[in-house]
């Protein structure tokens, strides 16, 4: 998905110069070939068993005290919300909640930072590189809970306390970096030279170089790092489980409730969960979009 | 650039700008593999206390028993469905946004429509299948409605089937993105060219796209496998407790506190990955594929 975000304004700006590269391949210039409808049907029943189960839990998350795990929905109500954030049974949601979004920032603003820095780095060839990318790759494809156990031991034995902002906070990051840097790569790959070439020649320094043409010429790929960022570590669980110490994140809560609360309860914080996400995914792509907008009437202009 | 770098600053510059990657790499994921590897050889007093020391105990004690054996036929099972059916769900549906969809702005639309529950939460999306899969749940109340069967079927929820479903519903993305890449790559006037010369839809598919998609695949698939591989989860919830895959066994040593045991298992598990994964990077040079 990162090379699609990247890939954003270059199809803007191409399709009113190569319009005959939208076309798709079929044997006759008009009518659609069977495959069409064939796969069509099978993106569509795609899309909807990707969406369809957690649309499913939405909607019974707003039942009424009678509501149980399945359909039929008995009543409509805000109970389970209620429930969710005033039960002590359901657990220190509240508080894992704010834990969460809290580290989720955090993580975030790290990941940008350092995956835009390796980015840089990676532009050019130096000694050793390919071992730093071969240790990016591991820590992406390693078993997350395996890392976790080990993040978990190595604090023990270095008599640190593991908390959800020291060792969670590191694990986290072993998982965010890796992404960040790939979507950056992508990035990266699009970025033309010469126009950083031509600040050096206006006499440009390379802090200014990188401020004031680097950040705004890549600004909707940061977006797209700080998005995986985010929600990455908002709903990163393996790593974190061995690592966030007494206290507990959100996704660790809704593991525990997973395992002991049969209520729809569990269904509403599903919900909320899910908003959360998607008002980030929104804003990020909506952030995208604008930055792109504003650069076309800038150009037209 | 600046004109006329040496190469070894052009070596500073580059091990400055990710030095801060590698400050982060080096104690969250290089220091935990060697601290598994280390407790992997250690004795332990049952209590989760470690006794520094070399000892193999932990690897015979592994490799000698039953169930490591069950443990991973059955996490290659779950691998081997997982990937079969994500890639041929991926393949088709990148297949279809690329050479179907005419717009290009609609076909990143869809994309971006596929990729949305990524950002969402994987424990949601999992437990999100009970109302449709539970004895009680919706497929079974349609089923009867229809006449389709007496009883509810039961194999729906808390079995293998609801294992795979789930790892499918997942990881199908992981696969539709890297093969997506690749065939958005290829130029349409090869399609275009092979059509004039009079080949078949099925030897397009074969001789041209297939090919040429290679690389997503390869990328894919190492993305399914390991996270499969690597899942707790799914297999604890999906299967209800009746299913285990080598990391499920993992984490209830965690919980017995059986550390070098677990460590142990864990080792093996990295040395089978990590042969799997370098396998397939045979076929595909990643970091080329990845940075161009």
């Amino acid at each position: 998905m990162s090379a699609v975000l990247a890939d954003m304004p270059k199809t803007e700006t191409s399709k009113t110069v190569v319009p005959a590269s939208t076309k798709a391949i079929a044997p006759s210039k008009g009518g659609r070939p069977w495959t069409f409808y064939a796969l069509a049907t099978l993106f569509a029943a795609y899309v909807i068993a990707l969406y369809g189960p957690m649309f499913c839990i939405y909607v019974l998350s707003f039942q009424d005290i009678r509501g149980g795990l399945v359909f039929p929905m008995k009543g409509q109500s805000l109970h389970w919300f209620v429930d969710l954030f005033t039960q002590v049974r359901t657990g220190d949601v509240k508080g894992s909640f704010d834990r969460s979004i809290k580290l989720a920032v955090i993580v975030t603003i790290i990941t940008v930072v350092v995956s835009f820095l390796a980015g840089l780095g990676f532009r050019k060839r130096f000694r050793g590189d390919t071992v730093v990318f071969y240790m990016m790759i591991g820590s992406l494809v390693a078993p997350g809970l395996v890392l976790g156990l080990g993040t978990g031991l190595l604090f023990q034995a270095l008599g640190l306390n593991a908390s959800w902002y020291t060792s969670a906070l590191g694990a986290q990051l072993s998982w965010t970096l890796p992404f960040g840097v790939l979507v950056m790569f992508a990035v990266m790959s699009r970025f033309n030279h010469a126009w950083e070439e031509a600040a050096y020649d206006l006499g440009a320094s390379r802090w200014q170089s990188v401020r004031l043409v680097m950040i705004p010429v890549l600004a909707p790929g940061l977006v797209a790092v700080a998005l995986f960022g985010f929600t990455l570590s908002y709903d990163e669980f393996a790593r974190s489980l061995q690592t966030a110490g007494s206290l507990n994140t959100l996704p660790l809560e809704i593991w525990s409730m997973t395992l002991n609360v049969t209520s729809p309860s569990l269904y509403a914080l599903g919900t909320v969960t899910t908003i959360v996400s998607f008002i980030v995914i929104g804003a990020s792509l909506g952030t995208i979009v604008l930055i792109q907008k504003k650069r076309g009437s800038r150009a037209k202009g | 650039m600046q004109p006329s770098q040496t190469p070894s600053r052009v070596n500073f510059a580059g091990w400055l700008y990710v030095s801060p990657l590698v400050l982060v790499l080096v104690p969250f994921f290089v220091a935990p593999i060697l601290v598994v590897l280390a407790a992997s050889f250690f004795a332990t007093d049952g209590f989760g206390g470690l006794t520094p020391g070399f000892t193999l105990a932990s690897y015979v004690e592994v490799l000698h028993s039953a169930l490591t054996l069950k443990l991973y036929l059955a996490t290659i099972k779950f691998t081997v469905l997982t990937w079969i059916f994500t890639l041929i769900i991926g393949f088709f549906v990148a297949y279809f946004l690329v050479f179907h969809v005419r717009n290009q702005l609609l076909a990143i639309g869809l994309f971006l429509l596929c990729t949305v529950p990524f950002w969402t939460s994987n424990i949601i999306r999992m437990i999100s299948w009970i109302p449709l899969l539970g004895k009680e749940g919706l497929i079974n109340q349609v089923l009867l409605a229809m006449g389709v069967i007496r009883q509810p079927l039961e194999i729906l929820l808390f079995s293998d089937l609801a294992v795979v479903i789930a790892y499918v519903h997942q990881l199908t993305i992981f696969m539709i993105v890297p093969i997506f890449n690749s065939m958005a790559r290829i130029d349409k006037k090869l399609i275009e060219a092979a059509i004039d010369a009079g080949a078949s839809r099925l030897d397009i598919m074969r001789l041209i796209v297939v090919p040429m998609s290679k690389s997503g695949i390869a990328l894919g698939t190492i993305f399914v496998v390991s996270i499969v591989m690597g899942d707790f989860f799914v297999v604890k919830v999906m299967s209800g407790g009746g299913s285990a895959s080598v990391v499920s066994a993992f984490y209830e040593d965690v919980g017995v506190l059986q550390y070098p045991t677990a460590a142990a298992s864990a080792v093996l598990l990295t040395l089978v990955l990590v042969a799997i994964v370098s396998l397939i990077l045979r076929t595909v040079d990643i970091r080329q594929e990845i940075t161009r």
